[in-house]
């Protein structure tokens, strides 16, 4: 297989999830997480889900990743139950949860060493690509320490990319980073969205970066988690986050949101 | 260049006043016995070939010992780690018995095992087990679940979980733990070769009791050099590669 068949070889996924809910078991009565949430995502398409801590955005991505059990509705990826992590569904935490022992180049081939199919020497091709992608091709041989904040998040991506995912789920990825740190990686992320079209879940309480991310900006209201609104991003690509267009856009969303919470434990 | 001339400087001032007392006559001879008599001393037991049979024999009984108590040790702490069963009851014994002094194992190995090498192996292992056990468990413990959480959505599961995740992350731990563990067994082999003769094998600690029958402070001492040096010796050839590639990967050095 040449890189690119491999690279081609996987399309990206549509998710359907319906009618989901969970509850948590808290100081002896239950919280509900998520209440009868229902959400489509199609093929290549960039979804950020917002809302303010606690709202079950996270827990439904874990739910989608596999990670985290549910008690009612159906979750599908491309028709297919979802039950239990798998590769078709890489995760990018909040923390770049890289592995310390591992230097740059093991830590990307760890996701590709079990993916069966390929020769190994594909594999270092495979992970070389994605270096280069992110920009980290001169750090193959660097230790994790060594990397900054923004290096380590965009070597995470790396290392959920190679495989091959058909979606990639991103919990708070860049809440972590300084705001410089930040603004570059939104100009990254979409540029490689742009090239390697996967399809995005991407749960952030920054309405902003959300707005310039998705091509839809789906907003949640906590206690129980529910789904409130939806607002598509019509601008073109790649999206300035300081731009006035997406200012407009990102307090539409705001207000929306300051109106379902009436607090503002949400950042502009 | 700088760091070893500091410390030879150090060890040759620390000669140098030994050599000062010994001169000065503060203690009799017989119990403070000069440089030159214990470096004699040494020089002949190398030259008859008792001390590197000594250091031999003892050795093998350390190494076989340590060996089993790491190998029992790793899994054995592993599963305390993720088993509440098995922490609740095996995880408690360890940390009873590792406060136990190993030398308290002598009497009862003598008993059990007569005066063979069994019972210096069973000495060895009581004193490297329960450490090794108590360190893995809590380095497996420690491990950022976030870690399993990453790897179990790229596909690894159980045992690749454990090898290439669990094993890895908690090495800093566990690499602890072999050292405490190696500490512990040669205290108690040599706690165990003092009190007990086997006439299998004619070990350091052996050589430093009759020293101590014989009276002759010059063996005593250059005995007590020899275990020394060893143990710095198996710190620099079997820790410190390891634990100088753990400080590089996860950027702990100072």
């Amino acid at each position: 297989m040449t890189l690119q068949q491999e690279l081609s070889a996987s399309p990206s996924a549509k998710l359907a999830v319906k009618d989901v809910s969970k509850t948590f078991p808290m100081r002896g009565g239950r919280v509900q997480a998520l209440d009868h949430v229902t959400l489509n995502v199609s093929e290549g398409e960039f979804v950020c889900l917002v809302g303010p801590s606690g709202c079950g955005k996270s827990t439904l991505l874990n739910i989608i990743a596999g990670l985290e059990t549910f008690d009612e509705g159906t979750v599908c990826s491309d028709g297919a139950p979802i039950r239990g992590p798998g590769r078709d569904r890489m995760v990018m935490f909040q923390e770049p949860a890289l592995f310390p022992w591992l230097d740059a180049f093991s830590n990307v081939m760890f996701g590709l060493k079990l993916k069966p199919g390929l020769a190994d020497s594909e594999r270092r091709e495979v992970a070389q690509y994605y270096l280069k992608l992110v920009g980290l091709e001169r750090f193959e041989h660097a230790n994790i320490h060594e990397l900054s904040g923004g290096m380590k998040q965009r070597l995470a991506l790396a290392r959920a990319m190679a495989p091959n995912p058909r979606v990639l789920l991103m919990d708070e990825p860049f809440a972590a980073l300084d705001a410089i740190t930040r603004e570059q990686l939104y100009g990254d992320l979409q540029r490689i969205w742009q090239e390697r079209r996967k399809t995005i879940l991407f749960v952030t309480h920054n309405v902003r970066e959300a707005a310039c991310l998705g091509d839809r900006v789906v907003l949640f209201s906590p206690h129980p988690g529910r789904i409130r609104e939806e607002f598509r991003i019509p601008l073109p690509r790649p999206r300035d986050i300081n731009s006035v267009d997406l200012a407009e856009h990102s307090i539409e969303i705001m207000r929306a949101l300051k109106g379902h919470l009436g607090d503002t434990e949400v950042h502009e | 260049m700088k760091r070893s001339l500091t410390a030879f400087l150090f060890f040759a001032a620390l000669l140098a006043a030994w050599q000062v007392v010994f001169q000065a006559k503060v203690w009799s001879p017989v119990l403070a016995p000069s440089p030159a008599s214990v470096g004699r001393y040494l020089w002949n037991a190398l030259r008859d070939g008792t001390l590197e049979g000594s250091t031999l024999v003892t050795m093998k009984r350390l190494f076989l010992g340590y060996v089993i108590g790491i190998a029992a040790g790793v899994p054995l702490g592993m599963l305390t780690a993720q088993f509440r069963a098995m922490r609740d009851t095996l995880g408690v014994l360890a940390l009873g018995l590792q406060g136990l002094p190993s030398v308290c194992w002598v009497p009862l190995a003598l008993l059990w095992f007569g005066q063979s090498e069994g019972a210096m192996l069973f000495v060895v292992v009581m004193g490297t087990l329960w450490s090794v056990i108590l360190a893995t468990d809590s380095g497996v413990r420690n491990v950022n679940p976030i870690y399993v959480r990453a790897a179990r959505t790229m596909g690894s599961r159980r045992l690749h979980t454990w090898v290439m995740v669990i094993m890895p992350a908690s090495l800093p731990f566990i690499v602890s733990g072999m050292k405490q563990g190696w500490a512990f067994a040669w205290r108690s082999l040599m706690a165990a070769e003092i009190f007990v003769t086997i006439l299998t094998g004619f070990g350091l600690g052996q050589l430093l009791h009759y020293g101590r029958e014989l009276n002759a402070m010059d063996q005593v001492i250059g005995i007590m050099l020899v275990i020394v040096f060893i143990g710095l010796l198996a710190d620099k050839v079997l820790f410190s590669p390891w634990e100088s590639f753990l400080h590089r990967r996860w950027g702990t050095d100072k």
